[in-house]
């Protein structure tokens, strides 16, 4: 039954359907408009969603990890700045003194639970927080270059080196077609290959492979990339190392070399000319730039993820202070998008996560040196 | 017939600052939510500030509403429309005021930064807290389609009232300049 002054409006308003189909086109257009931006009408455009099923396509679904880097140990410790960088940067952090750091080791790839291996990428992130200053978050890995320079890139590269359901491998002619569509890939994965692979997280150098901006106190930047160079011995790989059987011999030496005595590294800022590629990480700069020591990030501490501090931080690397911004590159953006969302998805599992890898007992026991 | 009271020009004020606001808001928030390119860093850096300042404006008009009461609708408008008219209302203002709220708390709960423009930024309010964190993160997108559900009724019903029921109550918000609300203020289905 329509309700009495519909019946009139029809009556005494001819043009009555014409307005009511006005209306719902108006309203339909705001909720096309509000579908678009989410992406939901673009089946090709690359959303964060998409990027999270690329890395359950190629690590099967982890509940309650981080979606890339998910194995991995809680550090704390300290930066002692020397005050140097403090000519580049107006950062807080880069005053002389010391600022403590929630850290975290990890090996690269979306499997909480794969066996040590000196070839994966091992990699360090660190929020330094200075007291009633602002904050700075960094993930480095240790390879000099990034395989890829655009978030399309990294998604292709996910997809191509993801097992085949078939032979649980990567698919060799995806792989080589991934290659033949991002040159850039083959010339970075060449240069990542041939670095040397240390004997373990302790010695090993971890670098920001993306670039950005320092600001100082009169406002003028430069395009810089940083690293953390190991203050411990470099010694290679030892074939023993791997032959003992335990699977997590890169963490449980990590433990028990902390354990043993702090590990430091330098943090050492290298400063970019004009020219340098600050958009493209699969590039590296050339010998000889001006590098800074900015000062020694020291690890007196390891904890399991499952009690440690690193657990609920999420190393997003535009958490900035400012002082420090990021440059034109694209890649920057893209994994602060992908790491928050990564981030989500595993706070929202949390009460159904499994054990990590590296246990607390694990931990206590004092790794297995 | 009796013509249509139109809101007090503060009520006005308000309503047209923050409207856009709140759209693009959405609009936002949607977009950086499915965003991996250079715009996400971009979307990101405009919603947080924006949202503190529809929290500050939501008060400021709050206050106005108590000072400036809004006009009633016309007689002609049917108890169950104005059932709903109220119920929009009530939501509208609630969403406005508790959605910033809970986006503090969440990036307070997940120990981001709550960066407003350069060095200012808010404290957080909430313990860090991975499970409180995904509890109000879920909230907030829960409550961010509610909001855009309301206003879509909200606009639906306004433009409702300017084109098919003409009872005045479109123009007592839209109208900016009174002369020319009298004129397209006509007469009222009866």
């Amino acid at each position: 039954m329509k309700p009495f002054w519909f019946k009139v409006a029809i009556a005494t308003s001819p043009g009555l359907l014409v307005r009511l189909g006005a209306i719902s086109a108006v309203l339909l257009s705001v909720i096309a408009a509000l579908a678009y931006t989410g992406g939901w009408l673009s089946p090709v455009r690359l959303t964060q969603d998409r990027m999270m099923a690329a890395f359950r396509e190629a690590n099967g679904t982890h509940v309650g990890f981080r979606r890339n880097h998910a194995k991995g140990v809680c550090v704390t410790g300290w930066f002692e700045s020397n005050g140097q960088a403090a000519a580049i940067s107006k950062a807080a952090v880069f005053k002389p003194g010391r600022v403590p750091v929630v850290g975290r080791f990890a090996l690269a790839g979306g499997m909480p639970f794969q066996p040590d291996a000196p070839n994966t990428v091992r990699s360090m992130a660190l929020r330094i927080v200075p007291p009633g200053g602002e904050e700075w978050r960094t993930g480095m890995n240790n390879i000099p270059v990034f395989p890829v320079n655009s978030a399309r890139g990294f998604y292709e590269q996910l997809l191509a080196f993801s097992p085949d359901p078939a032979t649980g491998k990567p698919d060799p002619t995806k792989i080589k077609a991934f290659l033949a569509s991002h040159p850039e890939a083959a010339g970075a994965l060449a240069l990542i290959k041939k670095r040397q692979v240390t004997s373990g997280f302790a010695n090993s150098t971890f670098n920001s492979l993306n670039t950005f901006r320092f600001i100082d106190a009169a406002d003028a930047s430069v395009p810089v990339r940083w690293s953390a160079v190991p203050a411990q011995p470099v010694a290679a790989e030892a074939a023993e190392q791997t032959e003992a059987g335990d699977e997590n011999y890169l963490f449980d030496d990590l433990i028990a070399q902390i354990a043993h005595h702090p590990r430091q590294w330098q943090l050492i800022v290298t400063i970019g000319q004009a020219g340098d590629p600050t958009n493209d990480a699969t590039q590296a700069w050339p010998e000889g730039r001006q590098q800074v020591d900015a000062g020694t990030v020291t690890i007196d501490r390891a904890s399991s993820e499952d009690t440690g501090r690193c657990t609920a931080v999420n190393y997003d690397p535009l958490v900035l202070p400012a002082g420090i911004e990021p440059s034109d590159d694209p890649l920057l953006s893209a994994r602060s998008a992908v790491y928050a969302r990564s981030f989500t998805l595993r706070a929202e599992e949390n009460h159904e996560k499994p054990p990590s890898a590296v246990t607390p007992q694990d931990v206590q026991a004092g790794g297995k040196l | 017939m009796t013509t249509q009271a139109r809101f007090a020009a503060a009520s006005r004020l308000l309503h047209w600052l923050m409207a856009p606001m709140i759209i693009a808001m959405l609009f936002i928030g949607v977009g950086m939510a499915a965003s991996v390119s250079r715009r996400y860093d971009l979307l990101v850096s405009i919603h947080r500030p924006l949202g503190i300042a529809i929290l500050v404006l939501c008060v400021a008009r709050i206050v106005n509403r108590f000072i400036n009461p809004p006009p009633g609708l016309p007689d002609t408008v049917p108890p169950v429309q104005r059932f709903a008219a109220k119920v929009s209302h009530i939501a509208l203002y609630a969403l406005m005021f508790v959605l910033p709220l809970v986006g503090w708390g969440m990036l307070s709960a997940a120990r981001y930064p709550i960066v407003l423009y350069g060095p200012v930024r808010l404290p957080p309010i909430f313990p860090h807290d991975l499970t409180l964190y995904a509890w109000l993160r879920d909230l907030h997108t829960g409550l961010a389609y509610l909001l855009f559900a309301t206003f879509l009724a909200h606009f639906g019903a306004a433009l409702y009232h300017g084109l098919i029921r003409r009872d005045g109550v479109f123009g007592s918000m839209a109208s900016w300049k009174s002369m020319q609300f009298a004129r397209t203020n006509p007469t009222s289905i009866p």
